[in-house]
């Protein structure tokens, strides 16, 4: 795992986004199970899941920090650091992976000088991989926030990355 | 709130209107004169269907052709061709559609007594007296659809479209005609098996539910929706392409068990069933077929769905079930069963997406038509996610029983560029891959399991010559190694060792022990692992082993890839006669290790070229760009 992404970056909610938040929880409160879908609609707000944001959740809720932490350290979507403006994710599936996006991943790593799971420093570009995102007959397939792009070679990538600078 | 009567009345509209698409009849509907079913599932839509959906929409009105419908349908399974389009009444199939295109598709076949542009068409569907029916194509003709029946045929966001097709008929006829036990002796007597991997008789878990926990205040019915096995998509396009037919399936199932509440556990990185779901949902309960006293018999039903957030071994039951109550989703032990003791501690029982598409086609059907197709001890059709090396990668369900021949080289058209077929990988991170020798197997439960391979869930990735079965192995037990859970010592240890033989004999650094001890560590891990994940994470090594053990045996003893995969084993070289020392290999190359030598070979003018293996970083680009065919790897 890379340092960049380890740096911790300064919490940056606003009172706007905090009030979101409390409204959720207090829609889901009373219902058996609700910490998944609240922590995935605090993810939706913030954009990730600080520790700040554990923490209100943890006193709204009445559970305990540790089980908190535990639970979004244990999902591959909840993320304690924030993304890239452009989220750049490689489908390593099966489908997409016998057909060459290893290759894409491991050139995308060289273009923008960062390893998975890590950001650029101008915080522009995060790069991660997914598993099957279910685009099989578009296979090797990336995407960047919601755009989806199929059928890839290594020489397409200069290209696509051009588009969001 | 609807009546079953009123319900009964939409239906009939709603047939007599979808008649237009359907091809055995010459009858039509009478509100449009032409319908045009766009693809909506993630593979079109990935490929642009929205935009074509939208300029489809303007031209039309721009036409002003309001007589023809525009239907957004969930996946027709042809991915390979998207976006897809179809144009009813004569079933018109244009394949690869362009935005560019629409206008003209409008002002030659759209409008009135026009004609198909046979140029955009699908060419297999194209013949010297018009155009034939997608339906006698090979990619559908060997096909038999029950789970799919309405993906593509029906605007899944549209609650009347799936009544038309019968759709909660099935719920009426048992609420009113059935008690549960006879629900679940139907379900035991057509012989289905659980759709998502292990294969268990469907009826046979419900009896359980049922009978096990006589006075149980509350029980639950789950429906697995966390399709996690990399390039498996079945689960998606049904929930795509037919949301209301898992609801219904499971509302039948709460009837069975005596349950009230169902939950859906779907993967988040699937928005389009997500919001297809909800929608089919709120409609369900706007009509009354999910809510409380449904269709006045007094039965309550309600299913809330749960988004999972990227852990594989949430697939498994427990570990599910976990995750929904709001934990790390672990898994636990059994017994105790679900059925005895599952979700919030109550009865539950966790059935599979495609396990539930079949349910209302069997009430309304008949359990013996059900059992009639299929083999032996696996009734009825499987889908399948076809990926990898194939012409026709797309989504097919065929009768069990039907051969991976077929499959491959028939439905999904044979191999691109003239590779020669090497295996199918089935199962996913929990199967193994059928070899070449086995192709005319007939594929059920038992027979998969035979040859060390499994059903799974539905994914069949095809592989070529290319493809290296050891790197195939490293990287399902990448996959395995990234998704356990941690729990248990054998899963969490044993397939990191795994991973890092398997690693060792790719770079060419292993011995002909370390194989040996890969495959005991493979027993031992299948033997004491807690859950499926770790019991069966051994499967794609112990399969390739025994399939393909001379690949291994080639990394170890000559360290060399056969298929040219493992780069640390990889050499390039220049074939001094064929090279005319043109260079323009050497320009390509990124670390200058191609330079010219003394040698001219007889005919040509300049010396030919050679590779510095020192230098060389093995990324092939000199290859494509040697004209010549001088550069090979090996």
């Amino acid at each position: 795992m890379g340092a960049k992404t380890k740096k911790t970056v300064p919490f940056r909610g606003t009172p706007e986004q905090e009030a979101q938040l409390r409204a959720v929880i207090a829609e889901h409160k009373d219902e058996q199970g609700a910490l998944m879908p609240v922590l995935q609609k605090a993810q939706d707000i913030y954009g990730y899941l600080p520790i700040e944001v554990q923490k209100i959740i943890s006193d709204e809720m009445d559970i305990p920090m540790e089980k908190i932490y535990g639970v979004v350290t244990f999902y591959a979507q909840f993320s304690l650091f924030p993304k890239g403006k452009y989220n750049i994710s490689v489908c390593l599936g099966t489908a997409c992976y016998v057909k060459g996006s290893g290759d894409l991943y491991e050139k995308l790593k060289e273009i923008l000088g960062i390893d998975g799971g890590e950001c650029t420093e101008d915080g522009k570009f995060s790069l991660e991989a997914c598993r099957c995102i279910g685009a099989c007959g578009l296979a090797p397939v990336l995407t960047i926030n919601e755009d989806v792009y199929g059928r890839l070679g290594v020489d397409d990538l200069a290209d696509i990355l051009a588009k969001y600078e | 709130m609807k009546s079953l009567d009123e319900i009964k009345v939409i239906r009939d509209e709603m047939a007599a209107e979808l008649l237009t698409r359907d091809e055995s009849t010459e009858a039509n509907g009478t509100k449009y004169r032409k319908h045009v079913l766009i693809c909506g599932g993630t593979g079109c839509t990935s490929s642009g269907s929205a935009a074509i959906e939208k300029a489809l929409a303007e031209e039309l009105a721009k036409n002003n052709l309001t007589d023809v419908q525009i239907v957004k349908t969930g996946c027709f399974g042809l991915c390979a061709l998207g976006p897809i389009m179809i144009v009813y009444p004569e079933g018109a199939f244009y394949s690869m559609v362009k935005s560019e295109d629409i206008a003209e598709i409008v002002s030659t076949h759209l409008v009135e007594g026009g004609q198909p542009v046979a140029r955009l068409l699908y060419q297999e569907t194209v013949t010297e007296d018009g155009i034939k029916s997608l339906n006698d194509t090979a990619f559908y003709s060997k096909q038999h659809r029950v789970a799919l029946r309405n993906c593509g045929a029906i605007n899944p966001e549209c609650i009347d479209e799936y009544i038309g097709k019968d759709g909660y008929q099935a719920l009426a006829k048992v609420l009113k005609e059935m008690t549960p036990e006879d629900v679940i002796q139907t379900i035991l007597d057509s012989g289905l098996r659980g759709r998502g991997g292990g294969g268990f008789p469907t009826g046979m878990k419900w009896k359980l539910a049922r009978n096990i926990v006589p006075d149980a205040d509350q029980k639950y019915v789950c429906c697995n929706a966390d399709e996690g096995d990399p390039g498996a998509f079945m689960d998606r396009s049904v929930l795509e392409g037919d949301p209301h037919v898992v609801l219904e399936a499971m509302a039948i199932a709460g009837y069975a068990i005596g349950a009230t509440q169902g939950y859906i556990y779907v993967r988040a990185e699937y928005p389009i069933a997500v919001d297809r779901l909800r929608i089919a949902i709120a409609q369900a309960r706007e009509y009354g077929v999910l809510g409380k006293n449904i269709f006045g018999t007094g039965f309550d039903f309600d299913i809330d769905l749960r988004l999972g957030a990227g852990a594989f071994v949430c697939g498994e039951e427990t570990a599910l079930m976990t995750s929904i109550e709001g934990n790390r989703g672990e898994p636990r032990p059994r017994p105790p069963f679900p059925a005895e003791k599952g979700l919030f501690g109550k009865p539950t029982i966790l059935n599979n997406v495609e396990t539930y598409a079949n349910i209302p086609q069997i009430i309304l059907n008949g359990a013996e038509w059900f059992a009639g197709m299929g083999t032996e001890k696996s009734k009825g059709t499987k889908v399948f996610a076809l990926g990898g090396k194939i012409n026709n990668t797309g989504l097919v369900e065929v009768p069990m029983g039907t051969t991976l021949r077929t499959v491959v080289e028939e439905i999904g058209g044979g191999i691109p560029n003239g590779k020669k077929f090497k295996a199918a990988q089935t199962g996913g991170p929990s199967g193994g891959c059928i070899a070449a020798d086995n192709i005319d197997i007939p594929i059920d439960y038992d027979n998969l399991i035979a040859i060390g391979s499994m059903m799974g869930s539905g994914g069949l990735i095809v592989m070529d010559e290319d493809n290296c079965m050891v790197d195939i192995a490293k990287f399902f037990l990448e996959f395995t190694v990234d998704e356990s859970c941690g729990k248990c010592t054998p899963c969490r240890i044993g397939t990191k060792r795994m991973y890092e033989m398997l690693d060792k004999i790719t770079k060419g650094q292993a011995t002909l022990e370390d194989i040996d001890k890969l495959e005991e560590l493979c027993y031992y891990i299948k033997a004491n692992s807690l859950c499926g994940l770790g019991q069966t994470a051994p499967n794609p090594v112990l399969s390739t082993l025994k399939n393909f053990r001379e690949e291994y045996i080639a990394h170890v003893v000559d360290k060399k890839c056969p298929a040219g995969v493992c780069k640390d084993l990889l050499q390039y070289s220049i074939d001094a006669e064929k090279c005319i020392g043109c260079g323009m290999c050497a320009r390509q190359c990124p670390a200058s290790a191609i330079s010219k030598t003394d040698y001219v070979a007889p005919g040509h003018k300049l010396p030919s070229l050679a590779i510095d293996t020192d230098k060389c970083v093995k990324c092939g680009a000199c290859m494509p760009t040697c004209k010549f065919k001088a550069i090979s790897k090996g």
